[in-house]
């Protein structure tokens, strides 16, 4: 068969014979087929708790944007009852890009999961088949002549060769998909930290002049919370200059509202 | 003949199949083609879920090679591409 099945088969198969054509003699063969098996489990294993971990990784990333939604929620309206639009628009715009980053990470780990579970059956099914080698070589081992002993066990160890190739393959895959994401997790991370953009600085620590008017905006709030709600209730929406984009961070102070650095 | 589907099982089917394979397995080759990324999940889909239709299931315990193996049903058409033009899906 020429297309995709062929060639696929045929590389699968090349990565069997490669496996084992370093055995020479039937006992050979059988010994370091099931020591290549096991070590093959271990590995299965190893690479199951690698993605296990990199789940978490996200799953604490999204639990921290979860957060800053509920703050910048918070912010929001508070802004819009202190009758800081601009304030306002900047904290939902936000928002939304914490949303739209909670959205990828979601897919994420409902992509890691769905590996994590191919793998583990992955490793389940090599462990039933080297359970079965093993088995299976000692009856050989005791029913057959040496030649005859040869052939069966090299037919048995292709069989689980296969199956090992394509743990292999699985194996390969997931730790593809989960340098990708461990990379794009790294990335946000640091534009975090770093606070240079502004789309993505605003979601993490780094602080910048919005954040700390917003965060200004909070404590003033809670003391002069009678006030503002009043305010809110009067003449909500008081003046403002619509910018209808998101200021870069170091920008001068768009609302007018002086910044108390010393509030945070 | 045994087919398997990778990181799923290996399944049997009737020798008689084959040329329905293949056919079905053309088809995918042609979408690779074509480019089309829609038509590639669609074909795909139609090959993996023509063997699991026609096949029985073999058991995790038995040791069997394959006649055919099937790329994961996770491929991308991307990745099938490069099948044919480079490392492939299985790297050395």
């Amino acid at each position: 068969m020429a297309g995709l099945t062929g060639r696929m088969s045929t590389v699968v198969k090349a990565k069997v014979s490669k496996l084992l054509d370093r055995a020479e003699d039937p006992a050979e063969t059988l010994d370091y087929s099931y020591q290549k098996q096991v070590e093959q489990l271990q590995n299965v294993k190893k690479g199951i708790a690698d993605v296990v971990t990199a789940k978490k990784r996200l799953q604490l990333q999204e639990t921290s944007l979860q957060q800053q939604v509920v703050k910048l929620d918070t912010q929001a309206r508070q802004a819009v009852s202190s009758g800081k639009e601009d304030l306002a628009r900047v904290a939902l715009e936000r928002k939304n890009i914490a949303q739209t980053e909670l959205q990828s990470l979601d897919t994420q780990v409902a992509e890691l999961e769905s590996q994590q579970e191919k793998l583990t059956d992955s490793e389940q099914k090599l462990r039933a088949k080297i359970e079965s080698f093993r088995t299976k070589k000692e009856v050989i081992k005791a029913q057959y002549s040496a030649a005859e002993a040869q052939v069966k066990i090299s037919e048995a160890a292709t069989g689980v060769g296969e199956q090992m190739a394509d743990v292999g393959l699985a194996m390969q895959r997931a730790v593809d998909k989960t340098e990708n994401m461990k990379a794009r997790a790294d990335a946000v991370q640091e534009l975090e930290a770093a606070g240079t953009f502004d789309d993505l600085t605003a979601l993490g620590p780094g602080e910048d002049d919005i954040d700390r008017q917003l965060k200004s905006l909070s404590s003033k709030s809670a003391v002069d919370d009678d006030l503002a709600k009043l305010k809110g209730e009067i003449g909500a929406g008081g003046p403002s200059g619509e910018t209808g984009e998101l200021p870069a961070g170091g920008e001068a102070d768009p609302v007018g509202e002086p910044t108390k650095e010393q509030s945070a | 003949m045994i087919v398997r589907i990778s990181g799923e099982d290996q399944y049997l089917l009737e020798d008689s199949l084959h040329d329905r394979l293949n056919q079905l397995d053309s088809a995918v080759l042609a979408t690779i083609d074509s480019g089309d990324e829609a038509a590639f999940d669609a074909a795909f889909k139609e090959l993996l879920d023509f063997v699991r239709a026609q096949g029985s299931v073999v058991g995790d315990e038995e040791i069997e090679t394959s006649d055919l193996i099937l790329p994961p049903d996770d491929i991308t058409l991307a990745e099938a591409a490069a099948e044919f033009t480079g490392e492939g899906l299985i790297p050395d």
